[in-house]
């Protein structure tokens, strides 16, 4: 199996990006992280399970708690990074496009 | 084809570029960054201020999909030309990325078309790299349909 693409695929979710994102500053616990987010606990579980599959998060056991980490190792290659970089700001101009061809300018 | 966003970043350099081919005249396209109402719509953020001058500054504040807010971005705007030229800093406060500073210039392809070009520079290697590394940093608002809901009630 393609272990690169998996990775954009894990990414190209928002929710995981979102988790990513909390998780880029500090270590925090499954709790902490389901805490940030709306969707049912199993929900974010699972999100957590497919990014410790696909190595972009490492877990740490300490006492009773897990505490989930970034793994930095696994986003080493810049290339590989352009192209879901691209494809971020391609939505965001796609929406910005969108919200101003609906403008109607008053005459 | 073409792809209308590109994005050009050099191995061990501190900036990168991002260039977009919009179908919109230039005077909407440099509306989509002047006024609060669009930023709001477009960025699914909301503008805290925003003064759209020369040594104003800015304030945006992205809240997560629960609706807490996840970051505050600021900065200073350096230079503003109507339709033209828009410099100016940004920085996500208490996260890890420090400052960058962004160079927007703004140009009409034909009448109904136009471009920008975003030159965007880093405090270091390291830091472009890592923004580049999260991509997820300026899409954490993307779970939102919040543009889609707005964008229904204008039309």
């Amino acid at each position: 199996m393609n272990l690169r693409r998996d990775v954009f695929q894990a990414i190209a979710d928002p929710t995981r990006r979102a988790i990513l994102l909390l998780v880029a500053s500090q270590s925090l616990t499954a709790g902490a992280i389901a805490s940030n987010f709306d969707t049912a606990r199993p929900t974010i579980s699972k999100h957590l399970q497919i990014l410790t599959e696909c190595e972009l998060l490492h877990q740490e056991q300490s006492g009773r708690e897990v505490h989930y980490h970034i793994n930095a190792k696994k986003m080493k290659e810049v290339a590989d990074f352009i192209e879901p970089f691209r494809q971020m700001w391609d939505e965001r101009f796609n929406k910005l496009e969108a919200v101003m061809k609906a403008y109607k300018p008053k005459k | 084809m073409k792809q209308k966003t590109q994005v050009h970043a050099e191995d061990g350099k501190q900036d990168l570029v991002i260039t977009r081919h919009f179908d919109l005249p230039l005077e909407l396209l440099f509306k989509a960054y002047e006024e609060a109402e669009f930023i709001e719509q477009w960025m699914g953020t909301k503008v805290l201020k925003l003064e759209s001058r020369k040594h104003g500054s800015y304030s945006f504040e992205t809240s997560n999909p629960k609706g807490d807010v996840a970051f505050t971005a600021t900065g200073v705007i350096h230079e503003f030309i109507s339709n033209q030229k828009i410099i100016r800093t940004f920085e996500m406060e208490n996260m890890q990325f420090g400052v960058q500073l962004e160079v927007y210039e703004f140009e009409a392809l034909t009448a109904g078309t136009s471009k920008l070009s975003m030159h965007v520079i880093y405090e270091s290697v390291e830091q472009r790299d890592q923004v580049l590394k999260l991509p997820f940093t300026q899409g954490i608002n993307m779970a939102h349909n919040r543009i889609q809901k707005i964008f229904s009630t204008i039309s």
